[in-house]
């Protein structure tokens, strides 16, 4: 019998490999787990059957990641019963790496969200407690992977969906440096914001599913070769790490003290292990980050979702004429949550107001950088809380949609700057997990993973939800 | 009052490049509809566009041969609109950094050249072909369906903008021709407007003489060169109309119909459409290599403008220009012999063959050409029917000797005098333009194997004697 709540993958891989237990047999383990809890928490939006030949550790992917045949909806009723003629190119580096296909699991719609709640088709709950959220957006793989639904998930960030769900259902979460997983075949949400990144129970599988996905593809553009061979972390100490605590970081406005006080606990246990720890700033980072990311992500996400117009897939309101048939196709396929960004973005692109809203973001973004870039003169990763609070109870901020994009602040400075981040959980506020963000260099996920599992094993953070013990 | 035409065109040539510009399917236009189509140029979610590197290249090749600066970073923009033949929503195209900027074509015309300016020639992809089913004028409005053809989506499109600098229809005339024939010779276009590899649109205003520009309007939908040229001759004449009777010219479109050549066009008010411009994020800057933009401008050819120049001295402008801008000047300089002659033979009665002026053996035909005169007309035009097949001997057609014996010729032309008579009063009494007449009236006689030259001597000798 496996415990799909306490494997990780890469003991899984060891069954595999000592022959202890077949793919399909692994397959139908998660399987079954999926019928027994996915009822409630709904991270899943549609389950396959084990592929002949796939003989790896199975995987969730998240439903912005085309699947050739197998429907990818973005959790959008516009693109309800699309499947996709292609594999996105993640999806393909996992097939050929052996792993079969779990199900697709959801998501806010096309991504943009901080709580799951946005999906077409019904929120996800938080595993920890189901009256709250997961997160988001990619709150369908992060509670399947904390509910023992998959051993590990692909999600995609943009403004903090990976590490931000990964913080609220206590799971390990890397959103990669910009260029280094390939976006083809992604849904896309804000092309130069969007990056694919590995969901699981530790670093260290995290680091084995990133050494799968990374990598320059030449479909993808803006795609680069590694500069290094992702490594997984063996070190138990953080000796001569120099860890910067960004001030505005730690101390913004709506971090919870719960939150502040495990996050803290962490950075001494970082300072106990080996670790230089010092202050530093983001002022302006944290100051414009998110009004800046509320309208270059917005811009992008209006030229992105231009293309589900009913002409060539997904849903078609017919009518005899085609303005009608685009407005009324586009009215009824997009919920709310999209339709405001596509017009946040119609209106910051337009005539007249490029300069002051698309063009100040992007001078902005610049400033952003740079002031990263001076921080990590002095240090190697910088940390802070992951999410400014523990999961929030559903509803809570539906009707506030700043309250929701406030849930991001602390995510979206880094991603701005195009810095991969790494968020592991590090203990508990009141019942329900707290996420620890490491924030690294371009191209540095091998000191953010050789980090995080220093400080991993050193918390012993317990994944398991406690009420599904 | 002297009125200034003042006129600006934006040329649209497809490349010919095996694959489109952003994704792996063959440019193949007359395929069956939607078979060159992949997730890419369709708009499937998720795909993304990769530039194609021989059309980069390419384009910068072109804006070299037009005298253009490529700059050291070029991006892709996103054009954004709503349209069926616009899969993404968005056409990638370039805007305030296109690959080529400030260049220069200097027109040779008989009095000097006119220096058209370059604004600039960007990389952009086209749209596909919508075909609207029933309904008026073929618009998408009011048709009862619309097919979509995606063959032609993303195939590479140039754009060139030139600055206002044209002054009259046949001076723009001259700047397509020339530009269509540099395309053609750097091999990266077929160039051709019946198959719609080479469109235009062109802004024409009127203004008093040096003073400033006034409103323009936009002829779209031309298909031919000479069209164009009316076209544009028939709208200066409007807008100084218009102005000498007191009135003003609207900003608006004016659209041909190709179909029919006679009827006016149709006009549309142009929109201010916002396309919400924005530097493309799926595609990175364009960086262009300055060792290979060195090499493009060194592997220039000469110019077509820089030819008609040189041959302007051997054979005056008109026949130099014409035998550049048809692409005959290499066949020209490959016959030797008295200059004009040959020039005249290639232009004029070598091109009504039709053969191929590259299959041509010029040697064999330079023979030809310098004996015309000693051989039978009819010999003449068939040595020039044959001068393109792989054996093509000038021997066999020098062989038919022209008739120049008096003793042959005179019974002919004494007949023709005497049965025409009040001609040859006619001609005696000062027409001496029927002189052509009495040669024709020869040649078809002696069926064609008369030497004209010998004819029309002995004629002129007998009618003024």
């Amino acid at each position: 019998m496996i415990d799909t709540l306490r494997v990780t993958a890469e003991e899984a891989t060891g069954l595999l490999e000592r022959r202890e237990v077949s793919a399909t047999e692994l397959h139908g383990a998660y399987r079954e787990a999926i019928a027994a809890r996915d009822p409630e928490l709904h991270a899943y939006l549609c389950t396959v059957e084990h592929r002949a030949g796939a003989d790896g550790v199975p995987i969730a992917l998240k439903d912005v990641i085309s699947t050739k045949g197998v429907e990818t909806t973005a959790a959008s009723k516009i693109l309800s019963g699309y499947k996709p003629v292609f594999d996105s190119t993640v999806a393909a580096r996992c097939k050929d790496a052996g792993l079969p296909l779990l199900g697709k699991t959801n998501l806010d719609e096309f991504a943009m969200g901080s709580s799951t709640e946005n999906s077409a088709f019904g929120p996800t709950r938080n595993p920890w407690d189901p009256s709250r959220v997961p997160g988001g957006s990619s709150g369908g793989s992060t509670a399947a992977v904390a509910a023992g639904l998959a051993p590990w998930a692909l999600g995609s960030d943009t403004g903090g969906s990976i590490k931000q769900p990964a913080a609220l259902c206590g799971v390990v979460g890397l959103r990669p440096t910009y260029g280094t997983v390939s976006r083809y075949g992604i849904v896309a949400f804000a092309s130069s914001l969007d990056q694919v990144g590995p969901i699981a129970k530790t670093v260290r599988d995290c680091a084995l599913l990133h050494r799968i996905i990374a990598g320059r593809d030449p479909l993808d553009s803006t795609t680069v070769e590694l500069p290094e061979k992702i490594e997984v972390p063996e070190a138990e100490d953080l000796n001569g790490l120099r860890v910067g605590v960004p001030v505005e970081l730690n101390q913004a406005e709506g971090i919870e003290p719960g939150v502040s006080e495990v996050v803290n606990r962490t950075i001494e246990l970082a300072r106990s292990l080996g670790a230089e720890v010092g202050e530093c700033h983001l002022p302006r980072s944290v100051e414009f980050g998110l009004a800046c990311y509320y309208l270059i992500a917005p811009s992008e996400a209006s030229s992105n979702l231009a293309r589900y117009d009913g002409v060539r897939y997904g849903l078609r309101v017919k009518a005899d004429d085609i303005r009608v048939m685009y407005e009324s196709t586009r009215r009824e396929g997009f919920g709310d949550e999209p339709k405001r960004r596509i017009m946040l973005g119609t209106y910051a692109l337009s005539a007249g107001y490029y300069e002051a809203f698309y063009g100040q973001a992007q001078k902005v973004r610049t400033v952003i950088r740079e002031e990263h870039a001076a921080a990590f003169e002095q240090f190697d990763v910088l940390v802070s809380p992951t999410s400014p609070t523990v999961a929030f109870e559903l509803g809570a901020r539906t009707a506030d949609p700043l309250a929701m994009y406030a849930a991001d602040v602390l995510t979206i400075p880094s991603n701005m700057a195009g810095l991969p981040g790494l968020s592991i959980p590090c203990g508990l506020s009141d019942g329900l997990p707290v996420g620890f963000q490491l924030i690294g260099r371009q191209f540095s996920e091998n000191l953010l993973f050789r980090a995080g599992h220093a400080l991993e094993r050193a918390l012993g953070f317990d994944f398991v939800p406690e009420r599904l013990k | 009052m002297t009125w200034e035409p003042v006129i600006g065109l934006e040329i649209h040539i497809h490349l010919k490049t095996r694959t489109k510009m952003f994704c792996r399917c063959p440019v193949a236009y007359f395929e069956g509809a939607n078979t060159q189509t992949c997730p890419v140029c369709l708009a499937h979610p998720g795909a993304l566009p990769v530039p194609n590197r021989q059309a980069v290249e390419w384009t910068m090749l072109l804006g070299l041969a037009l005298g253009c600066e490529v700059p050291e970073r070029a991006i892709f923009h996103r054009k954004n609109y709503f349209y069926p033949d616009n899969p993404k929503g968005y056409q990638i195209s370039q805007y305030d950094e296109p690959l080529c900027v400030d260049g220069r074509l200097a027109v040779p015309r008989a009095e000097g050249d006119t220096i058209v300016g370059i604004e600039r020639a960007h990389l952009e992809e086209d749209a596909a072909k919508t075909i609207h089913v029933g309904g008026a004028e073929g618009r998408i409005h009011g048709a009862d369906r619309s097919l979509i053809d995606f063959n032609r989506a993303g195939t590479p499109l140039v754009e060139i903008v030139t600055a206002p600098d044209i002054r009259s229809a046949d001076e723009a005339r001259r700047f397509l021709q020339l530009l269509r024939q540099t395309v053609v010779e750097l091999g990266i276009s077929d160039a051709e407007m019946e198959k719609g590899s080479l469109r235009f649109d062109v802004n024409v205003s009127v203004r008093p003489e040096g003073e400033e520009f006034r409103t323009r309007t936009e002829l779209k939908n031309m298909n031919s060169f000479a069209f164009a040229a009316r076209g544009i001759e028939r709208e200066i004449e409007r807008q100084i109309g218009i102005y000498d009777s007191g009135g003003t010219v609207d900003q608006e479109t004016l659209h041909f119909d190709p179909s029919r050549v006679d009827a006016p066009p149709l006009r549309s008010k142009e929109e201010a459409q916002d396309y919400r411009y924005f530097p493309e994020p799926d595609l990175v800057p364009l960086e262009p290599d300055r060792e290979l933009v060195d090499r493009l401008r060194g592997e220039l050819p000469e110019s077509p403008a820089a030819r008609i120049r040189r041959l302007q001295s051997e054979i005056g402008f008109s026949l130099a220009e014409g035998l550049v801008t048809s692409g005959r000047d290499e066949l020209y300089s490959r016959i030797s012999g008295e200059r004009a002659a040959v020039a005249n033979v290639v232009m004029n009665e070598l091109a009504a063959t039709g053969v191929d002026p590259a299959s041509v053996n010029a040697d064999e035909l330079a023979k030809v050409i310098e004996r015309r005169s000693e051989i039978p007309r009819t010999a003449f035009t068939d040595a020039l029917a044959a001068s393109g097949s792989p054996d093509f001997s000038a021997e066999r057609y020098l062989a038919e000797a022209a008739i120049v014996d008096a003793s042959e010729l005179d019974p002919v032309i004494d007949r023709i005098l005497s049965e025409n008579s009040s001609q040859v009063e006619a001609f005696r009494g000062g027409k001496e333009g029927l002189l052509g007449f009495f040669v024709g009236l020869v040649m078809k006689e002696t069926g064609g194997k008369a030497n004209p030259k010998v004819v029309s001597d002995r004629l002129r000798e007998k009618l003024e004697a």
